[in-house]
């Protein structure tokens, strides 16, 4: 909402020297967000006059553009009072017509500075002004063309235009639709400073008569008011004085006829969106109800919509003529030749206003007001108001009749004790300052000995609440009044478990040299294709988006795979060559058929109610993913560097169980989006936990990625779940150690990890550690064999180990993996 | 210097003269002190110790000399043998010593080589403060809630006094999921977490609420479809909103040092009666001749989020009573503050997950 300080002034008495900016301070405070304040002046020097057009020649130019060559006469301005040549290059405008130039060394918004220039083969000394060169507005479309009254050539037009007059833009919160108008935002600034305010809807409207315009009201709940007012001999040809054209596109609004212009003023003037039609187009009483299926309207903008039977029209024996409250009717709409006008001002039901607006993705001036509420009894005079300026402006007669039909509804009533602002807000409230407070807003307030019985003013439909009143009371008081008290302290538990662990998972991988990222979840059909995920990977499983940023990505993600690795390709893509990243994050899992319900919000959800809603939400485990690329270790005067792999991605999760404490098992695998022979089951106890290895040379080629590129997702949720809680203390022994090594020969398909656990099975109770230390295969082993060497550390808890003992305990763990895993001793 | 000897023997052994003692000692130091290196002192120690040297074969001796003779040869052989392995200690000492510091100087590295064997990790910056901002709370006694990204509808909207028709849903630009009956979201804000805790607990209740909402905007530098939330709420019985400015008073001071305190300025949300937009005091130019301040663009204030006394209509349908317990609740953009307070110039470097970006925020904030 654009509001020209002049215009706030007119209702209300500001002191003279009141700057803006404590103008708009003061509004802030009670609740009028501050979006700009503009002044146009500030960025223009002149000399910027009214001229009028003398002649305007059209010559057309090789690269296809028509400029017109113009001379204007702007008086004396020029010093010579010579006619002005300038080119210009818009068509919106006629000899005659008055415009505005802006003559050499004239400075325009941009430091924009106007010379006299050759041009198009001609010197063009100055220039004719559209909107958006004088930082008015984004029109660009053409010329400002001003209203005839505008002033004589030569006119300074910084006054003509208003450019002197701050024009201050608010953003109007739901809760202060009464601020949509110039009498809201007066009335706060009134109550602001504690001075009188002129209300312009003040004004004694004619009674309604039986011989107005025929109105039938068959939903009054709907259209809870009508006005309907007529004019005749209404002169389509007048002019918009320049005041009004002046204040319309100072509020944002472009001039566009008499008639219309009067609309949007007594709109943007009292905040009542008033529509008039075309009397002679119309086809017997106005009838205001619901549509019915299959009606349909074409609308002021030209659209042809299907109306529900939840939308408002107003009809005429024709049918539907309007789409009531939101947008009039293409087929009555006034035009250049109307004279005979029908005003309607009309009261609407904001909650109809409002799904209709979004059933018909409709936004319009007058559906913004109508759908947050508009002041009820402001109905009968705006249409009077409209009247009165159709017949000032425009050479009408009003019609002896007047419409009205129904009434407004009454203001409910709210109680509050006189301390509930004080025990809400903090603040120290007398009962008699809650009185003159709420007074002052515009309630009618009856005090008793405990509190008040507040009836708030007409344009406050927002004010329902105890609450709400102590809102006007802490506002009005001042919320820098509030004070700063610490509240008592709880006893609280800190972090939770898994919350302290997440944040362990964190240090552990960003320790061994992963970088956290957080990615978008949307994915679609084309992510599953570069992962190589089967039609029936269940992954391919999700939940849909109904409103996708992206048509081609409109589901959530059930891994973070795609998300990691778009991510790991751009690193590469833009020269980060060796790149380990890690993600943390959510993913959507399908819910089953159920709904999630609609509850009330009169009272707590029963237990079945809660139970409903969340078993409807779907299942969103935390899972963890990590992707690689380039090398692990960099080549340097140390030595060779080291190429990332698959034992990387799976090393990083053997880190963070092992930070969390878990005991991973790993198995071999195949599972997309990984090498088929590198790729690792991820287990804890026997739940599959996820997955990790070298990510399939078609997916390092789908995302970009160098070869050998590798991967890992996994549940992170039942990580945590397995961690341990309280580490037992350990008890080792003091007593020496004794080693053994041994170099086992298997097939090469036999996991490492089992002949390790045959060992360990066989080893007995003096094992103490193993650990595999070397992996050979080659011409000394023979095809299809490798040897695996591990280390074994033997020790009794309670005495040095006898000579033999630990080599007995070897022999004994090797004939175990012998029977277990064919290994050969070499 | 042999003592009285009742029975005289006048054949004095040779080499146990006192004189020749002292000279094969002398000979013994002499060497010692010679020795330039290990291994000299090596050669020194087998010829003036070893068993073939002369007071090795001295010490022989002692046992063919009379019984009255031999106490006083073996005093006079032992000290000359003690002196010189004294010295020997010595020298040995002084020579390793040498050696060492010779063999250090021989082992000198440059130091000034790079080190970078293996890359830098990082936590993502919106992690880290994140957790920077729970702390705070956490140290003040409250808990830290969370809660799913997809959401029910209800608790998303209605239960926070944002009906079917609420003009405040038209704010918030939402992603719904397929099919619309199943009546689920893309959280738009944290606040259903307020819900969902009040639904599970019991007042009092204290409790701060980060996580990631989703709205449908367009990425730019300054939006994008996913972002971060913290959300704060409390209930308890004779809570005020100034309780609420002294909790955020806390928070902005902790988080931006002293004297960085808060401001409230009417306006609305659904969920709160009153209702507050929160500033903090500019913590670069700290609001003083603010008008080249770039951070909070010469206003003095930074625009930090909403707030305000939860809406009795909230408590109801949380099965709060509101004639026993008020509170209040704030919701800030944790992208935002992060891009303030680090001076992040376009949000899509938070996102698109360039290792360049979140590397020098380490692990903590």
């Amino acid at each position: 909402m654009k509001a020209p300080v002049s215009w706030i002034r007119e209702y209300v008495a500001l002191p003279d020297d009141l700057s803006v900016d404590d103008l708009t301070a003061k509004l802030t405070m009670l609740g009028l967000k501050l979006e700009s304040i503009t002044t146009p002046a500030d960025a223009i020097t002149g000399p910027l006059v009214v001229g009028k057009v003398l002649t305007i020649d059209k010559e057309p130019q090789k690269n296809g553009k028509v400029i017109s060559w113009c001379t204007v006469d702007v008086g004396d301005a020029n010093g010579t009072g010579e006619p002005q040549g300038i080119i210009c290059g818009a068509h919106n405008f006629e000899v005659g017509d008055l415009v505005v130039v802006c003559l050499p060394g004239a400075v325009l918004p941009g430091n924009f500075e106007i010379s006299a220039r050759k041009t198009y083969g001609h010197i063009s000394a100055g220039m004719i002004c559209s909107e958006r060169e004088l930082g008015l507005g984004d029109d660009h479309a053409g010329i400002i063309v001003l209203p005839a009254d505008a002033g004589a050539p030569g006119t300074d037009a910084f006054d003509v235009l208003g450019l002197d007059d701050p024009v201050i833009e608010f953003e109007i919160n739901p809760d202060r639709a009464y601020a949509l108008s110039l009498r809201g935002i007066a009335r706060e600034a009134a109550l602001g400073f504690g001075v009188p305010f002129t209300d312009p809807a003040d004004r004694e409207a004619p009674a309604p008569n039986g011989d107005g315009y025929s109105v039938i009201v068959d939903d009054p709940v709907g259209c809870p008011v009508f006005a309907a007012r007529l004019v005749t001999g209404f002169d389509p040809t007048a002019p918009t004085p320049g005041w009004m054209a002046k204040r319309l596109e100072q509020a944002g609004m472009r001039s566009i006829s008499l008639a219309v212009d009067i609309t949007n003023y007594v709109m943007l003037e009292l905040g009542r969106p008033i529509h008039g039609y075309d009397a002679d187009k119309l086809a017997g009483p106005l009838r205001i109800r619901r549509a019915e299926q299959g009606e349909s309207l074409v609308t002021l903008d030209g659209a042809r919509r299907t109306l529900s039977p939840q939308d408002l029209v107003v009809t005429d024996d024709s049918g539907p003529i309007g789409l009531g409250g939101v947008m009039g009717g293409d087929a009555t709409e006034m035009s250049e030749k109307s004279t005979r006008i029908l005003v309607e001002a009309a009261h609407w039901d904001a909650t109809s206003m409002f799904r209709t607006g979004k059933r018909h993705r409709v936004t319009s001036e007058a559906g913004k007001r109508n759908e947050r509420g508009v002041d009820p009894q402001v109905v009968a005079v705006a249409a009077d108001r409209v009247v009165e300026l159709l017949v000032e402006l425009g050479g009408a007669t009003a019609d002896a009749g007047v419409t009205l039909v129904g009434e407004a509804p009454a203001q409910p009533v709210t109680r509050i004790d006189y301390d509930l602002p004080a025990r809400i807000t903090g603040m120290a409230i007398e009962s008699e300052d809650v009185v003159s407070i709420l007074q002052a807003v515009g309630c009618r307030v009856d005090a008793d000995a405990d509190g008040v019985d507040v009836t708030p003013p007409s344009w406050r439909p927002d004010i329902t609440d105890p609450y709400d009143l102590v809102e006007e009371v802490a506002r009005v008081v001042g919320y820098d009044h509030v004070p700063s008290v610490l509240p008592p302290a709880p006893s609280g538990r800190g972090y939770t478990q898994a919350q302290k662990l997440r944040r362990r998972v964190g240090l552990t991988l960003a320790g061994a040299g992963f970088t956290e990222l957080i990615t978008y979840p949307f994915v679609g059909v084309a992510d599953w294709e570069k992962l190589g995920f089967a039609e029936d990977d269940a992954r391919r499983q999700t939940l849909w988006m109904a409103n996708p940023l992206n048509a081609e990505e409109p589901q959530l993600t059930t891994t973070l795979l795609p998300g990691i690795l778009r991510a790991l390709g751009r690193n590469v893509g833009r020269g980060n060559d060796d790149v380990a990243l890690f993600e943390h994050s959510l993913v959507f899992l399908p819910s089953g058929t159920e709904s999630a319900p609609i509850l009330g919000v009169e009272r707590r959800p029963t237990e079945e109610e809660w139970a409903a809603i969340t078993k409807a939400v779907p299942n969103q485990p935390l899972h963890l993913a990590v992707a690689i690329a380039g090398q692990r270790e960099s080549a340097g005067w140390w030595g060779d560097g080291r190429v990332a792999g698959w034992s990387d991605a799976i090393g990083a999760v053997r880190d963070v169980a092992r930070t969390l404490g878990v005991d991973l098992t790993v198995r071999a695998a195949a599972v997309a989006p990984w090498h088929p022979g590198r790729c690792a089951e991820l287990r804890v106890g026997n739940a599959v936990i996820g997955y990790a290895g070298e990510l399939h040379p078609k997916v390092c080629q789908a995302y970009g990625l160098p070869a050998r590129s590798a991967a890992a997702e996994v549940d992170l949720e039942v990580l945590i779940e397995h961690a341990v809680e309280v580490v037992a203390g350990p008890r080792f022994s003091s007593y020496p150690v004794a080693k053994e090594d041994v170099a086992l020969l298997v097939d090469a398909s036999v996991p490492a990890a089992d002949v390790e656990a045959a060992l360990r099975d066989g080893a007995g109770e003096l094992l103490e550690a193993i650990r595999l230390f070397d992996v050979y295969t080659g011409d000394q082993v023979g095809e299809g064999k490798k040897s695996l060497a591990f280390a074994l550390r033997f020790r009794a808890p309670d005495r040095t180990l006898k000579e033999g003992e630990a080599a007995a305990a070897r022999d004994a763990a090797i004939a175990v993996a012998a029977q277990a895993t064919g290994a050969v001793q070499r | 210097m042999s003592g009285p000897n009742s029975e005289y023997d006048p054949v004095e052994v040779t080499p146990l003269r006192a004189d020749q003692v002292e000279a094969m000692r002398d000979a013994a130091l002499a060497a010692i002190s010679d020795a330039a290196d290990l291994d000299a002192l090596k050669q020194v120690r087998i010829d003036h110790t070893g068993d073939r040297s002369p007071l090795a074969l001295a010490k022989r001796e002692i046992g063919a000399l009379p019984p009255q003779a031999r106490k006083e040869a073996g005093q006079r052989v032992g000290q000359a043998r003690g002196a010189v392995n004294k010295a020997l200690g010595e020298r040995q000492g002084v020579l390793e010593a040498e050696h060492e510091e010779r063999m250090l100087v021989t082992e000198t590295v440059d130091v000034t080589l790079p080190t970078d064997r293996s890359q830098r990790g990082a936590r993502h910056p919106i992690t880290t403060l994140s957790e920077r901002l729970t702390d705070i709370f956490v140290a003040m006694g409250w808990e830290v809630a969370e809660g799913p990204w997809v959401e029910a509808e209800w608790l998303n909207f209605d239960a926070l006094n944002m009906g079917e028709d609420h003009p405040a849903r038209t704010m918030q630009d939402t992603f719904w999921l397929e099919p619309s009956k199943a009546a689920l979201v893309l959280r738009t804000h944290t606040s259903p977490v307020q819900a969902r805790t009040m639904l599970t607990r019991e007042p009092p209740i204290y409790v701060v609420c980060p996580g990631r909402v989703y709205r449908t905007d367009e990425i730019d530098a300054t939006h994008s479809p996913v972002f971060h939330q913290i959300e704060g709420l409390v209930v308890d019985k004779g809570i005020t909103m100034a309780h609420l400015k002294g909790s955020l008073d806390h928070m902005t001071e902790a988080m931006f040092g002293e004297g960085i305190s808060t401001r409230f300025r009417p306006s609305y949300f659904p969920f709160t009666e009153p209702s507050a937009e929160m500033d903090m005091v500019c913590f670069v130019c700290r609001g003083e001749n603010s008008e080249d301040c770039r951070t909070c663009r010469g206003e003095g204030w930074i625009e930090l989020g909403g707030c305000g006394v939860v809406n009795p209509r909230v408590l109801i349908s949380c099965g709060i009573d509101p004639e026993v317990y008020t509170g209040f609740a704030f919701g800030f953009g944790i992208d935002r503050m992060l891009m303030f307070r680090h001076n992040v110039a376009d949000l899509r470097d938070v996102f698109e997950g360039d290792v360049r970006f979140a590397q020098p925020f380490g692990v903590e904030i």
